[in-house]
């Protein structure tokens, strides 16, 4: 009897719990899947495509997926790094086959050289070129994500990478050496034995 | 002494911490405000304000009056640039600036005639009864900028809003930092030019209270102010001398008690904070018209034979400076600009006095000797003691040590006021402040990155959606064009020509509509049947076949007679082999090009037999209605600009059916090519 009572209690407990987490599970159903989304705010967005993805959103949906998550040079280790704290996985070296990574750098078009193609316009992942048909281009630097995607459509090579330079507003102070960082004030010791 | 000098005793607040450093004010104290020098060039950065550099409204050249305006703000948090005195513009271009980078920026470079002659100046002597809002607006032309040395633009702090009530004006009076007596002789000197400026923020502000708050190793200032304050409603509070209590939150702290939320401005807690000189510039600017051209900065430091406070004006190289307070450059060791705590080694003499130097130290290597080795830190505490913000000092150093920015923020590094009082009483010489500049620096990069890789991510999912866009929109109009198309045909009478057989225009029809031409259905008159249908298509294949034969053969025949000539010319041994191969490729290219005209041929025969007429008179036909229609459209055109607008649209009606008639003739031209299976071009 109370074995069955037991029993009885158990299974009422399991149905209403069931019933609650069947409920739950329909009404709080989360729209998307939150890691891509977590994955994608960590990548640096530059929609280079060096990871063989056509952006960072793919790139973010197939590491959700399982892929390996050291193919981001622009990101670099940094980046590699937060998205092992992420995801629990262990932290990977970047794989050299996508790029090393570089300094940041932003496009620039020659303006005198440029034939107004519209070609890097249509490459361009982020909308950062402007300029028309038989017209001039010309990149919004702030927008160019340094995506080197507009340097190869350019019939007439008229677009450098060049590297961003630092301004007063970027500039801070140096982390100091540290302990025992400044060599010249090391006191000469002289070995007497 | 001092107990008496306070007369009635103020309710004093305390804040957090403090430091007692060594003040070394008296040698510049000692002497009275003397006029700094008149360099050969004055250099007037862009940026010497808190916000958006100035825009230069002057030429190359051109002569300018003191006091003209030389560059106006841009933008809401900005301020303008004056000219201090007469002279011409010789240069505007990159200058190093009073940073510690080094780095240089963009600078006015004017070279003073000496004759001093002033510009046109507004005066503003009946101020107390004008609006406030329209004397604010006076305010944002007379280049003020926190001259305590933050340089945040006057008028904007003072114009919290609408909606924001203001109930302390606090005036900044401590000047806690060692060395520097700037605020202190002006006050001694020039009292009721202060107080008048106070009157007039008080004006702007209405606030409940006007506090003036002032350290009290400044006897003979605050007898002064006290004396000019004297009838006014303005409170003189005189506080312990305690560094950083000239620190603005500190202040506010001490005297009122309030504490402004971290990353929020005084004003959220009913409080402006505003400095002497700051009071002082206004008074001069609205009662004598005169904007911000020179400041008061100390010179001192055991490297100068006169040190003192100089009136400059902006824009004096500090070498200019210097030499009039008589530098012995011997005996020069770190040049210091802002004070000993919270000032920076000055890495360019020829860098200029701006709006917010308050000091020069030019000290000799045993007054500020270089910082012993940085020693471990061993957690003794003292940093936390004494941090005016009730931060972890030591905390925030191994984050900050560690690249830990996430849970250096977490500790409120952005909270720290880079005071320096833990890194002056750290036992291990730990450059604290450097490391929390360098982490601090290292966020807002951060942040910049992370708003921009934002900005990327709006930037191309909204490319990506405009491409859907477009092409969903490309493929709608295609089809809504074919269904048009079919429509037209379903319903259009067999032909205002008569000549239009039913079939073809029903087996037309199928055919657009992309429908299996096999089910082209055919009631008998003859010509389109489904047997036509299939031979049409296969002989269109065959065409197209036959043409890629046919170029391909073409190009390669005319390779190998290039080929040929070149070893004819070069007189090679197999001749004979290489004008076979060009015989065979020709006779190949003429195989192709015979098979394809006989196709052609063919399709031209079937189409006269679908629609009585040959391809000729059908082309004709279309290049007729066609010519009709435009010049139909031509003495439309003529009739509007003769001013007959009935006689335009009757007109414009005809035009109308022409142009029908001729795109329904060249429509019909191109199916019943596309039925033989040829292009138009053949």
């Amino acid at each position: 009897m109370t074995i069955l009572t037991a029993i009885i209690a158990l299974l009422a407990l399991a149905a209403v719990f069931g019933a609650l987490l069947g409920y739950a599970s329909e009404k709080l159903k989360v729209e998307g899947d939150p890691v891509v989304d977590q994955i994608d705010a960590i990548l640096p967005q530059t929609q280079c495509g060096q990871c063989g993805h056509p952006g960072c959103r793919p790139y973010a949906e197939a590491i959700a997926a399982g892929e390996e998550h050291n193919k981001c040079p622009p990101g670099g280790e940094q980046t590699i790094q937060e998205l092992s704290d992420l995801l629990g996985r262990d932290f990977l070296p970047l794989d050299e086959e996508h790029g090393e990574e570089d300094v940041k750098r932003v496009a620039y078009i020659r303006e005198d050289e440029c034939i107004g193609c519209t070609k890097c316009i249509q490459a361009c992942p982020v909308d950062a070129i402007i300029g028309a048909a038989q017209k001039m281009h010309t990149v919004i630097e702030d927008e160019c994500t340094g995506c080197d995607l507009c340097v190869e459509p350019c019939p007439v090579d008229c677009i450098d990478m060049v590297p961003v330079e630092e301004t007063l507003e970027s500039w801070h102070r140096e982390r100091p050496p540290g302990v025992g960082g400044r060599p010249e004030t090391y006191i000469p010791v002289e070995n007497l034995a | 002494m001092l107990s008496l000098l306070r007369g009635k005793r103020e309710p004093i607040h305390d804040f957090p911490g403090g430091i007692h450093p060594p003040e070394n004010k008296a040698r510049s104290t000692a002497a009275p405000i003397r006029p700094g020098p008149l360099p050969h060039e004055l250099v007037l950065p862009l940026n010497m304000h808190v916000g958006a550099p100035a825009r230069p409204v002057v030429a190359l050249d051109e002569t300018v009056l003191k006091g003209q305006l030389i560059a106006e703000s841009q933008g809401r948090i900005s301020a303008p640039v004056h000219a201090p005195t007469s002279g011409r513009i010789t240069a505007i271009e990159d200058r190093p600036v009073q940073h510690p980078s080094g780095m240089t920026v963009t600078c006015i470079v004017l070279e003073p005639d000496g004759r001093e002659a002033w510009a046109e100046l507004e005066y503003r002597p009946d101020w107390a009864a004008t609006d406030p809002a329209a004397l604010l607006e006076q305010v944002r032309h007379s280049g003020l900028a926190g001259l305590g040395g933050a340089g945040f633009p006057t008028a904007v702090k003072a114009d919290p809003g609408e909606d924001t009530r203001i109930e302390q004006l606090i005036i900044n009076a401590a000047e806690c930092e060692p060395y520097i007596t700037a605020d202190d002789r002006l006050m001694r000197e020039r009292s009721p030019g202060i107080i008048r400026g106070i009157r007039m923020l008080a004006h702007l502000l209405r606030p409940d209270e006007i506090l003036v708050g002032i350290e009290d190793n400044k006897p003979e200032a605050i007898q002064a102010l006290r004396s000019a304050a004297e009838g006014t409603d303005i409170e003189i509070r005189v506080v312990p001398t305690r560094y950083p209590s000239g620190g603005e939150k500190q202040l506010i702290q001490l005297l009122t008690g309030k504490e402004v939320p971290a990353g929020d401005l005084p004003a959220r807690v009913g409080v402006i904070c505003q400095n002497v000189a700051t009071a002082y510039g206004i008074y001069r600017y609205l009662e004598h018209g005169e904007p911000l051209l020179s400041r008061i900065t100390t010179v001192t430091g055991d490297a100068v034979s006169h040190p003192g406070n100089y009136e400059v004006l902006v824009g004096t190289p500090v070498k200019d400076l210097l030499a009039c307070a008589g530098l012995d450059a011997d005996r020069l060791g770190k040049l210091v600009t802002g004070g000993p705590m919270m000032g920076f080694t000055l890495p360019e003499p020829a860098a200029p006095v701006v709006k917010t130097s308050t000091c020069l130290i030019a000290s000799t290597p045993e007054e500020l000797p270089e910082p012993p080795p940085e020693q471990p830190c061993i957690r003794c505490g003292a940093c936390a003691e004494v941090c005016p913000a009730n931060l972890l000092p030591q905390q925030l150093y191994w984050y900050a040590k560690n690249d830990e920015f996430e849970r250096a923020q977490q500790h409120n590094l952005m909270d720290c006021i880079e005071c320096g009082a833990c890194a002056y009483v750290c036992p291990s010489h730990i450059p604290l402040v450097q490391y929390y500049q360098y982490a601090k620096g290292e966020i807002r990069n951060q942040e910049a990155e992370t708003a921009k890789a934002d900005r990327a991510r709006q930037r191309f999912e909204a490319r990506q959606e405009r491409i859907e866009r477009q092409k969903a929109e490309k493929e709608a109009r295609r089809r809504e064009r074919r269904e048009a198309q079919r429509r037209k045909q379903e319903a259009a009478p067999s032909g205002d020509d008569g000549t239009r057989s039913d079939a073809a225009v029903q087996a037309s029809a199928t055919s657009a509509g992309g429908g299996s031409a096999a089910s082209g259905g055919s009631d008998g008159s003859g010509s389109g049947n489904g047997d036509d249908e299939s031979r049409a298509d296969e002989r269109a294949r065959r065409m197209k076949q036959l043409k890629v034969t046919y170029n391909k053969a073409n190009k390669q025949w005319k390779q190998a007679q290039a080929a040929f000539n070149k070893a004819q010319r070069d007189g090679a041994d197999n001749l004979d082999q290489l004008s076979a191969n060009v015989d065979k490729l020709r006779t190949r290219a003429d195989e192709a090009r015979a098979e394809l005209d006989a196709l052609v041929q063919e399709a031209k025969t079937d189409v006269e037999a679908a629609t009585g007429r040959d391809l000729k008179t059908l082309k004709k036909e279309a290049t007729d209605a066609e010519l009709a229609a435009r010049r139909k459209a031509k003495e439309v055109q003529a009739a509007r600009e003769a001013g007959a607008t009935e006689q335009a649209q009757s007109l414009e009606r005809e035009h109308e059916q022409l142009r029908q008639d001729a795109d329904d003739k060249a429509a019909w031209l191109k199916r019943v090519m596309e039925e033989q299976g040829m292009k138009e071009d053949e």
